[in-house]
């Protein structure tokens, strides 16, 4: 470990030193070789890594749901069936995934601690912008590796306690953030993923109208994109669903989640466009 | 020219220690007490910004007493030090023996080496899954290290507050029983027999390390569902 802050020596001066809450600008300091923004560009060429697929959110209601698919490929090989893309990030907020997996995982590893050290430091939360924007930072310094075909895509919603609504961000390559309205999708079936949701997204949707949409939407995306998962009934490889309202984070239960799973294809036996 | 005059070793440490006992003896006194769901952190600060306990990890939490600009950095190293081992390696590789080794040495080599020792005690309290993996540590001034089981008083007049918690702690209670244990010994009669006090919600900090949470165990007792802990009947 960095200045050896271990089990047998004292904490570095920095460590006690008074300054910034957050996680990344004290790594930085204390270890800038775990950060990834300070990694060295890699050597010119093509690199065969696994990609995340198809990420979707639907606000409603009470908040927003988020839902992705269990796929990851790696040209066309499925490299994961039961790959998980979306995580809370906090109590009030989770970000789903696509594009280059393991950089994108270790950049949610890293956001979470982000935002649990501001926390724990100054005794409240960033707000739900704050926390958007922290998170463009971190794609921003991911601009060397995207140039190279490692391309990391978040999607990130969650509740804003000011507001008393859910909200939904998408990012670009170079850290732009920008708001969705309703519901968006990212990741190589996005676009099927998108277009259902078009067609079938209501302002009144409840939580659980929500949930529906956004499996149908991912199965819509299985349908028309190879490298999106379908639901897997045979191994009951289910969508991660995550809802966030006032009450917080909840990860809905594979149980629950097979119930809707089963009804979509069940509906689909007759009606194969949805 | 003229000598510096000879001051031993005994003498300096003497004059440090009894100078950091002075400045904790000072100030209000904050307990941690084992329960039957894990354990409970209370002390008197009017404050509700300036806190004495904190989270440091998913399983771990700081309490202190004495100067708080100086265990306010004290904390600011641990979350930082927690952090980074987790964030390194994983989040169980995070415990509070690591946490109180690293404080022991901050404090002992402070008291040594620099010419003002903290004036700080501590506690790093960690909750297992069950009660017997549970650990509590007091950290003194000078770096020295007390694996403690049941309870903790740290800070002034805390003898008298031991011995009262001594007498009556059971580490199965449930909370509410727990934390008025803890209230009424902040508040019995110290030795000059000066009159009883009575301390209310507002001028609580109160906490619990729940090992039933799901991840982060630490939670604030706060308003409402404080003062219900308070008035529940045993």
């Amino acid at each position: 470990m960095a200045e050896d802050a271990g089990v047998h020596g004292r904490l570095p001066a920095h460590f006690t030193a008074p300054g910034s809450a957050s996680f990344v600008d004290f790594l930085g300091i204390a270890a800038p070789d775990l950060l990834p923004s300070r990694r060295r560009d890699l050597p010119a060429g093509v690199i065969d890594a696994p990609h995340g697929t198809t990420i979707v959110a639907v606000t409603h209601a009470d908040g927003v749901v988020m839902a992705g698919d269990r796929r990851a490929t790696m040209g066309n090989v499925i490299a994961q069936r039961d790959i998980e893309k979306v995580f809370p990030a906090d109590e009030y907020s989770c970000v789903g995934i696509a594009g280059t997996a393991g950089l994108a995982i270790e950049m949610v590893r890293l956001f979470q601690v982000q935002l649990e050290h501001y926390e724990k430091l100054q005794g409240s939360t960033l707000s739900l912008d704050g926390k958007a924007n922290q998170l463009s930072t971190m794609i921003r310094g991911n601009l060397g590796m995207a140039m190279q075909g490692l391309a990391v895509v978040p999607l990130f919603a969650g509740f804003d306690l000011d507001m008393g609504a859910g909200r939904i961000f998408s990012y670009d390559v170079t850290g732009g953030r920008y708001e969705e309205h309703s519901f968006h999708s990212v990741g190589s079936g996005s676009v099927f993923a998108r277009s259902a949701l078009k067609k079938k997204f209501r302002d009144d949707v409840d939580e659980a109208a929500a949930v529906r949409l956004a499996v149908d939407a991912l199965y819509d995306a299985a349908d028309d994109d190879s490298a999106t998962g379908g639901p897997d009934l045979t191994r009951k490889i289910f969508p991660v669903v995550m809802s966030v309202t006032a009450d917080g984070l909840r990860r809905i239960p594979d149980d629950e989640v097979g119930a809707v799973v089963q009804t979509v294809v069940d509906e689909r036996m007759t009606n194969p466009g949805g | 020219m003229s000598m510096p005059f000879y001051v031993s070793p005994e003498q300096v440490m003497k004059d440090k220690s009894d100078y950091a006992r002075k400045g904790i003896a000072r100030g209000r006194s904050v307990l941690a007490v084992q329960y039957a769901d894990g354990i409970l952190f209370v002390g008197e600060n009017p404050s509700n910004a300036l806190h004495k306990i904190s989270e440091i990890y998913d399983r771990i939490a700081f309490a202190a007493v004495g100067k708080y600009n100086e265990f306010e950095s004290l904390r600011v190293g641990g979350v930082r030090y927690a952090d980074m081992t987790g964030y390194q390696y994983d989040r169980r590789d995070v415990t509070g023996r690591g946490l109180a080794n690293l404080y022991a040495q901050t404090l002992g080599t402070i008291f040594t080496e620099s010419g003002k020792p903290y004036e700080v005690e501590l506690v790093v309290a960690e909750v297992g899954s069950t009660q017997a993996d549970d650990s509590m540590y007091r950290l003194t001034y000078d770096g020295s290290v007390v694996d403690e089981h049941g309870f903790v008083v740290m800070g002034g007049n805390s003898d008298p507050i031991a011995a009262y918690v001594r007498e009556r702690h059971n580490p199965k209670a449930t909370l509410a029983v727990a934390l008025q244990l803890a209230v009424a010994a902040l508040v019995q009669p110290v030795a000059d027999g000066s009159e009883v006090r009575t301390v209310v919600g507002d001028d609580l900090e109160a906490a619990v390390l729940d090992r039933t949470r799901p991840r982060r165990a630490f939670k604030r007792l706060l308003g409402g569902p404080l003062d219900k802990l308070l008035t529940a009947k045993k």
